[in-house]
């Protein structure tokens, strides 16, 4: 049991500093995410069911969740997207023209 | 040598030396490019003429950047030493667990010897926060509607709106049902056990772990994930503005009410049909179900309603 709360700790700590060191947004959420996941697992090992149901249901679902519909209004997670639909639309043009 | 010092250039050395002495960053680059993209598709199909976007000022003057490289320096010597007090502070705290610390005092003693006697919730979380601080309670869920209330203020798209101005999350809306096989397949399974769990988490509260809090989150989750598997149409038939108005402001009301006239009975020492019960049954603990009941239903409707402006705008 030692271990087991030994390394959730570690993870925990891991997540909480790449969170903050990552670029990506997208992926500082996820990691925020399994996080909160590994945290509510700490919380059931401290004898306190009532906080773990708390921190899965909060903290790894609604608070991620409100994150993306964050980065989606800012329009932070569809760039790549974009990059990638208008190399396509360059490539369709391209296309169109050679054909013609 | 040129791999080195390709090597070099993305190293967190340089980036470091980068951040501390230039202006430029990697946010305002993004931004920069963003804005390029952006006019050179609208510049190519119309007039040159409609180049009203921002242009950023690449090069600012020397005293400008001298001051950026002091205030940057200033900043991680701050940060330093606040985690060192910070750090010290926590040195000084009282071992975890300790029988003699100063937060194991005559309350804690009194709310777990008394606890399930007078509150009559098997639950001892649930009994204190619905019963010995159930004012707490209350003002968490008044803050959890303010919030909801603020982020409608801001995000809202009212009616009388002008059109066009707001056809972006328009669109947004119409496209928003995927109708993507994988996850409403997912979602008609999982949503009815989702919500059935929340709701015994939350009628369970004074029970089993549990509450309010945690119930209504579970509930709320369901509601974004049938949300974003069927669309709005379908949501907008059980769920509206004017739902989440009307069930939250009576739980708030109901929770408000029946606590004034618990603490009103309780603090005269008056006879109040509120009895503990029999500790351990599902109508037991007197006020404590119903109180966990609305702070879920309150607790859902915000979780729900801060979704779904931050996704489209209006309920």
């Amino acid at each position: 049991m030692e271990a087991l709360n030994i390394i959730l700790l570690i993870f925990i700590i891991g997540c909480a500093v790449a969170v903050a060191f990552s670029k990506n947004l997208l992926r500082s959420i996820v990691l925020f995410m399994s996080m909160s996941l590994a945290l509510s697992v700490v919380w059931v090992l401290l004898e306190s069911p009532d906080l773990a149901i708390t921190e899965a249901a909060v903290g790894a679902g609604i608070d991620s969740l409100l994150m993306f519909a964050t980065l989606k209004k800012i329009h932070a997670i569809d760039l790549a997207d974009r990059h990638k639909e208008s190399v396509y639309d360059k490539e369709v043009a391209e296309d169109g023209k050679a054909q013609a | 040598m040129a791999k080195l010092k390709h090597d070099m250039s993305g190293s967190r050395r340089d980036r470091l030396g980068h951040w501390l002495m230039h202006y430029d960053s990697a946010l305002d680059e993004a931004l920069q490019s963003d804005y390029d993209d952006d006019t050179a598709q609208e510049a190519a199909p119309a007039a040159p003429a409609v180049q009203h976007h921002r242009t950023w000022e690449k090069k600012k003057a020397k005293h400008v950047n001298f001051y950026q490289l002091v205030y940057r320096i200033l900043a991680a010597l701050m940060c330093c030493g606040i985690i060192a007090f910070l750090l010290m502070t926590a040195m000084q705290l009282p071992e975890f667990g300790n029988a003699a610390d100063p937060a194991n005092n005559e309350v804690s003693r009194r709310y777990i010897e008394k606890g399930m006697e007078e509150t009559g919730a098997v639950n001892i979380v649930a009994g204190m926060i619905l019963d010995y601080r159930a004012f707490d309670t209350l003002g968490e869920s008044n803050v959890l509607f303010i919030a909801a209330c603020a982020v409608m203020i801001l995000l809202r798209i009212g009616q009388g709106d002008p059109a066009g101005a707001l056809e972006e999350e328009a669109h947004d809306r119409m496209t928003e049902p995927k109708h993507d096989l994988i996850l409403q397949k997912i979602a008609q399974v999982l949503v009815p056990v989702v919500l059935l769990f929340g709701m015994y988490v939350i009628m369970n509260g004074h029970i089993s772990p549990g509450g309010g809090f945690s119930g209504g989150a579970i509930m709320g989750a369901g509601l974004i994930l049938y949300l974003s598997a069927f669309g709005f149409d379908k949501t907008e038939k059980f769920f509206t503005f004017k739902t989440f108005k009307v069930v939250s402001v009576a739980a708030l009301t109901f929770y408000a009410v029946s606590k004034t006239y618990s603490f009103f009975t309780g603090a005269n020492h008056l006879w109040s049909f509120i009895t503990p019960g029999t500790p351990g049954k599902l109508f037991s603990a007197g006020l404590i179900p119903y109180l966990n009941l609305a702070v879920g239903l309150v607790v859902c409707c915000t979780m729900y309603a801060l979704y779904t402006l931050f996704r489209k705008g209006d309920m």
